[in-house]
């Protein structure tokens, strides 16, 4: 089961440089950790204390995750996930 | 060194605008005060041109706050990649404070490619009158501040 992993800019150097990568999961979690195999150290970037950091937006087939059950999000091969940074300040 | 010699603070890099889309970032600014305005200048990959205006909404609404809203968010980064863009220029404005990056402003920093623009309406809110307008770059948590250069035209793109 092959999902396309879209990277932001600043965490390809997780990725050697590679803006999209494959990974595997049945849920949003599952594929955070089949990166994190492959690529040390991304999941840190994306996961605070067990839940998906604030301010990284994860998007599963152009959805928000946050309205798809977040790090429990179903995925299906096929499927198309962006991650993207939020841009935000004070 | 010169006793003449014009020593820039800054070091040495420049953040290149045309006047009307430094117009148009001070406008955006001065109508969504007391509001925070926020938007990008995107420009071709790899470029450092910031041809296109994107004023973006300010889904939090706040005089302290600003962050793009999810879903635009994505389309804006599906658009800069179908276009082969990036973000050159991330703006926003503080509207009671300086225009210097706030310590939430360097935490969420994320493009390290981008100019972080800001600008202060704090002088004269939504009234006529001048405003400050600085641009840094925000790397690993680490600000620099370099020079703004408002040019009538963006010199012509290199056929190379």
């Amino acid at each position: 089961m092959a999902i396309e992993v879209r990277i932001p800019t600043i965490l390809r150097t997780y990725t050697g440089g590679e803006k999209s990568v494959d990974a595997e999961g049945a849920s949003l979690g599952a594929l955070i950790d089949d990166l994190e195999a492959n690529h040390p150290g991304i999941k840190e970037r994306l996961i605070d204390d067990g839940d998906l950091r604030r301010f990284v937006n994860v998007y599963v087939n152009d959805e928000d995750v946050r309205f798809l059950g977040g790090l429990e999000a179903t995925l299906s091969d096929g499927d198309q996930v962006v991650v993207l940074p939020a841009v935000a300040g004070g | 060194m010169g006793r003449d010699a014009v020593v820039s603070p800054y070091a040495g890099r420049v953040l290149r605008l045309e006047q009307a889309t430094y117009d148009a970032i001070v406008a955006h600014a001065k109508r969504d005060h007391p509001d925070e305005a926020c938007g990008i200048v995107a420009g071709p990959a790899g470029s450092d041109r910031a041809e296109r205006l994107v004023e973006m909404v300010n889904a939090a609404g706040s005089p302290t706050f600003y962050e793009f809203d999810s879903s635009d968010l994505l389309q804006l980064y599906k658009e800069m990649d179908a276009n082969d863009e990036e973000p050159v220029v991330v703006y926003h404005s503080h509207t009671a404070t300086e225009a210097y990056p706030s310590r939430t402003d360097i935490g969420l920093a994320m493009e390290p490619g981008a100019h972080y623009v800001l600008v202060s309406t704090r002088e004269h809110g939504n009234n006529d009158g001048p405003v400050e307008f600085r641009s840094y770059r925000i790397i690993d948590g680490e600000v620099t501040e370099e020079e703004v250069d408002v040019v009538a035209h963006l010199p012509a793109r290199s056929t190379t």
